[in-house]
């Protein structure tokens, strides 16, 4: 009984994860807030429900499933949103235009960490 | 209990995968499919551990599995993709510019050059 409630509660929790992550991707303004809600949001919503399989199927190996399901999201999700918004901003992919824009990368180069260089082989003036 | 709770977990991630298909038909960019298409794999495997919940069928999960696998390499896949060039002319992305000569090597900071020192 108590395990049953445990699995419904994770397995709405996880559903409720992975609609929020849905809406994010749905709603958000550019490609990296958009990775940003379906990285977190969606690994935590399957690693929710995986639980809650685990908890509440009574077949066997089903929570060495669940665990396996888990490491392997929880391992290769970060590596996936890593390439792919490397490959969006080396690609030009636009940024959202709110005015609150804050792009690092480009900024390191051309402030902080350009003019710390020594060869002075950056490119900004 | 638990079957209601499964019925409200199906709608939910049926209600996120809508969203998210909707996504991957708007755009704009190649970048924002690539995360859609990323994010619908994720749900889906939830979906198919819903599914070994309310059938009691383990088997589901091995479904489960094999499409956390398949998605992984599958993102990878579609990020080299995206690497390869910009987005194609006539496809409505404005595209920011980007100085293509950098070195692939050089990370925010520049540390190739010692940009923390």
């Amino acid at each position: 009984m108590n395990a049953e409630l445990f699995a419904a509660i994770a397995v709405v929790v996880g559903g409720a994860f992975t609609a929020i992550a849905g809406l994010g991707v749905l709603r958000f303004g550019d490609v990296f807030m958009r990775m940003h809600a379906s990285t977190k949001a969606g690994t935590l919503g399957v690693g929710s429900i995986m639980i809650g399989t685990a908890i509440g199927a009574s077949g066997e190996g089903a929570i060495a499933r669940a665990v396996l399901i888990i490491a392997f999201i929880l391992l290769t999700a970060p590596v996936a949103a890593h390439l792919v918004g490397r490959a969006a901003w080396r690609n030009g992919t636009p940024l959202a235009d709110d005015g609150e824009v804050i792009d690092e990368w480009r900024d390191g180069r051309d402030g902080r960490a350009g003019s710390s260089r020594r060869d002075g082989h950056d490119g900004s003036a | 209990m638990l079957s209601t709770a499964l019925l409200i977990a199906f709608v939910l991630v049926a209600l996120g995968l809508l969203a998210t298909v909707i996504r991957l038909l708007l755009g704009p960019s190649r970048a924002d499919r690539v995360v859609a298409l990323d994010l619908i794999t994720v749900q889906l495997v939830a979906l198919s551990a819903l599914l070994a919940l309310s059938s009691d069928d383990t088997a589901f999960m091995d479904v489960g599995l094999v499409l956390a696998l398949i998605g992984f390499l599958a993102t990878v896949a579609f990020a080299r993709y995206l690497e390869s060039g910009p987005e194609p002319t006539g496809s409505g992305v404005r595209v920011r510019q980007v100085e293509r000569d950098r070195d692939t090597a050089t990370g925010p900071l520049g540390q190739r050059d010692g940009g923390l020192s």
